[in-house]
């Protein structure tokens, strides 16, 4: 089985890291010349298309085509981001529910931008592995809501990388200190990076990772520090050269840099001086900590707000907390740890190396996904609640915030006119009563419903949160069941054809021979499937009735015939009918599985307790 | 399948929370999806949804209140959320003074309120809250282990008692939103905190 990598797809820097096989320690990857952290940045040039430092280069020589902080823009609709756009030097357009980054001649969405670190990552890997990688874990900020995961699952796809799970950033911190690093206990972690900000309240025990609560913001990490800067930079250069450069993309991009270098220099040093040759003048000036400290302690403190809901919500007082963890470059900042300090009365820990303890966790959580770890497992949540659409526009809550995932819930539908054959649902993810002031997540069309009497039709709908905190819904009519179909529209993100589409005209892709790629995939997912079904029918053949185990066989023996041809579609379908064979028996397996830990558990505690009874 | 036979437990409510987690863990640590990564999409399927199931279940059966709500809608055979949001109950006791905070309420609401009115707002706060624990204390302590000792024959008049708890408690809380919400000491920056 090929490698599962772990990736931390940062707004500012991008990683990728791998657990030894042998020695069962966890490497963050470097480059050919040393480097671990990859720039998150794309430039596009005449000369092809630059990734990382490379691509911080042209950050000032080409301000309109050099892409950076792509993450602020992933899911996300132009409304969303429109107040930050005179930030970013490269121009970002409306369109059909997300925004797309008009290159000059050449429109791109984030997920292609974010494809092309992503291949970057791989390329990395598979230097440093010496074979294919084509899956990977990557990691988010826990605050992201649904579409702005699935835009980072289309990301992975347009790299032709599978990404096999997604995981909270700070959850995955607190796996790369619970390698030995952790006493059991209640930890918080609090993890600002360069555009976000996340506050996750776990509880270590047993080595299960039990995330209690999580809160944050999307928008609020380093970013806005060097905003802050920048913006007093330029009001000092009007006040002492009469020049405003605010419109001036080069010098934007020039004091940005220098306020970001200044902004790192201060956490070691009392005062630093910033230089910056502009063509009229060149421009010189000292700051403080104390001059950082006061433009960026409104930022800081608008964290403590989402600490305390978190905790809060996990029902408990920040005494309660046993061990506070720091996450990401920002957390580097000496006022942000002594806030956090302030906050739990505790010294935070950050002995690993914040930039790279979230891309270590990744890589833990893909060993555990491999079968390489089996003692830990994180059972996460999902950060937003999640309701549908009522009479009046009022959210009605299915699965609250703070839910470990997966988690489902079903709601019954049903229709208010005679002979409807349709039924809207509108799902909505926030923490409000109002469906405005929620966020839109899809709208979902029931089709196909036989005509009947108002009221009379029974839809059951299943919401389910998978491990990724993504949202898959069913339904199914009750009276017939029948599954019925459901069209999704998502609000913000990409439809699968254009994933597929970008999947096909990548920049990734270019060199690659898509065909015999995609036949290997599939003969590779009809041996897994043939490989678990022999299994399967050896332990729990005896579960199930003869004529299933008879059909089970059948469907095994007629893939096993086919899965060396080229055909690719039908070892597709093959597949499939084997899978859809095998639901019952694996369903009755798991049940099975569960009942003799429950009996064995008794026995246990039957064996440990003779004195009772 | 129930919550309680998830955890292979009888229909009781005095459960040991320790045990509880205990239990959790354990049977997290077979059906959790991480553990079916690699299995073809039938047996990661049937993890998921068992995965689901258990985690739903963890949740209702390891808070006292939850689980009474719980148990009354199985008792009475509401297998889904449907109505599940408990009816809101003023408790006949209070029914009088209900005016007076409504209109006080009323009054905060045009932005009429002295130090006197904010300070008597605050107070009826409070005692409401206080109402509120009780109801609740009442709800997890002595109803609940009424419950489970009482026998077939009272099980209905325990069962009335525990929704009329209930729908005392949901109402209470939802005065003491609202009361909290106009003396503007909701929390930071979430003005209109959404009720579970």
């Amino acid at each position: 089985m090929s490698r599962i990598v772990g990736i931390d797809l940062g707004t500012t820097n991008s990683l990728v890291a791998v657990v030894d096989w042998k020695t069962g320690l966890p490497r963050v990857v470097p480059d050919r010349g040393g480097r671990v952290l990859l720039p998150s940045i794309v430039a596009f040039t005449p000369d092809g298309v630059l990734v990382g430092d490379a691509a911080r280069r042209q950050l000032v020589r080409r301000p309109e085509t050099t892409v950076y902080s792509v993450k602020r823009l992933m899911g996300r609709g132009y409304e969303d981001v429109r107040d930050e756009l005179c930030y970013f030097p490269y121009k970002v357009l409306p369109c059909e529910g997300i925004v797309k980054i008009d290159l000059g001649g050449r429109e791109v969405t984030p997920p292609e931008i974010s494809a092309i670190i992503l291949k970057s990552l791989r390329d990395r890997a598979e230097a440093y592995l010496g074979e294919p990688v084509e899956k990977a874990v990557v990691t988010v900020p826990a605050y992201f809501n649904d579409s702005q995961r699935q835009a980072t699952k289309d990301a992975g796809r347009i790299a032709g990388l599978d990404v096999v799970r997604i995981v909270n950033e700070p959850t995955a911190a607190s796996l790369a200190y619970g390698l030995g690093r952790l006493k059991e206990g209640v930890v918080a972690v609090y993890d600002l990076g360069g555009g976000t900000f996340d506050i996750s309240i776990l509880r270590v025990k047993d080595g299960v990772f039990e995330v209690l609560a999580t809160n944050g913001n999307t928008r609020l990490g380093g970013d806005d520090f060097d905003r802050a800067i920048v913006v007093w930079l330029l009001d000092d250069i009007r006040e002492r050269y009469g020049a405003y450069l605010g419109r001036d993309a080069e010098a934007m991009q020039e004091l940005r840099l220098a306020a970001e270098a200044a902004k790192i220099r201060l956490s070691t040093e009392e005062r630093t001086t910033l230089t910056i040759p502009f063509d009229a003048f060149t421009y010189h000036r000292e700051i403080t900590r104390a001059d950082l400290e006061g433009l960026v302690e409104r930022l800081v403190d608008s964290t403590l707000g989402p600490c305390r809901m978190a905790l809060a919500d996990a029902g408990l007082a920040p005494a309660d907390v046993d061990e506070v963890v720091l996450v990401g470059g920002s957390t580097r900042v000496p006022l942000v740890r002594r806030r956090v300090q302030e906050l739990f009365d505790r010294a935070p820990h950050s002995q690993l190396n914040p930039d790279e303890v979230v891309a270590v966790g990744a890589a833990v959580q893909a060993h555990i996904l491999e079968g390489g770890i089996t003692d830990m497992l994180l059972l996460d949540v999902t950060p937003l609640s999640l309701g549908i659409e009522t009479l009046g526009g009022i959210v009605s809550v299915l699965i609250p915030r703070n839910t470990t995932i997966p988690t489902s819930a079903r709601e019954m539908f049903t229709t208010s006119v005679d002979g409807q054959t349709l039924v809207d649902m509108h799902v909505v993810q926030g923490e409000r009563e109002l469906v405005r002031d929620c966020r839109s997540l899809a709208r979902f069309e029931l089709r196909g419903i036989d005509p009947m009497p108002a009221g009379l039709p029974k839809i059951e709908v299943v919401f389910l949160i998978d491990a990724n905190g993504i949202l898959q819904v069913t339904a199914r009519e009750l009276r017939t069941g029948r599954e019925a179909a459901i069209e999704v529209r998502p609000t913000y993100g990409l439809s699968d054809a254009d994933v597929d589409r970008m999947v096909e005209d990548s920049f990734v892709y270019a060199e690659a021979d898509v065909e015999a790629r995609l036949l290997i995939e599939t003969r590779n997912e009809a041996d897994t499937v043939v490989t678990h079904v022999e299994r399967a029918l050896r332990q729990g053949g005896g579960l199930v009735a003869a004529d299933e185990r008879e059909a089970i066989g059948v469907a095994l023996e007629v893939l096993r015939q086919i899965r060396g041809g080229t055909d690719r579609d039908l070892i597709h379908e093959r597949t499939a009918a084997l899978n859809r064979a095998t639901e019952h028996l694996a369903e009755v397996m798991m049940d099975a599985a569960l009942k003799g830990a429950l009996e064995s558990r008794r026995a246990t505690e039957i064996a440990a307790s003779p004195g009772e009874s | 399948m129930n919550h309680f036979e998830v955890f292979g437990l009888p229909r009781k409510l005095g459960i040991d929370t320790a045990e509880l987690q205990r239990t959790f863990y354990e049977l997290s640590r077979i059906l959790h999806p991480d553990f079916h990564q690699g299995a073809p999409p039938a047996e990661q399927a049937s993890a998921l949804e068992a995965s689901a199931r258990l985690n739903a279940a963890y949740r209702t059966l390891r808070d006292p209140i939850a689980r009474v709500e719980y148990l009354v809608r199985l008792e009475e055979g509401r297998a889904t959320r449907e109505g599940a949001a408990a009816t809101r109950e003023a408790p006949p006791e209070l029914l009088a003074e209900m005016f007076e905070i409504q209109e006080a309420l009323a009054e905060a609401k045009a932005g009429g309120l002295d130090a006197d009115g904010r300070r008597r707002l605050a107070a009826e706060r409070d005692r409401l809250l206080a109402r509120h624990r009780e109801e609740e204390l009442r709800l997890a302590g002595p109803l609940s282990a009424a419950w489970d000792a009482g026998d077939a024959g009272e099980r209905p008049r325990l069962l009335d008692a525990c929704k009329r708890a209930l729908a005392t408690r949901a109402y209470l809380g939802t005065v003491v939103e609202d009361l909290t919400e106009a003396l503007g000491e909701s929390q930071e920056g979430h003005v209109t905190h959404r009720r579970h």
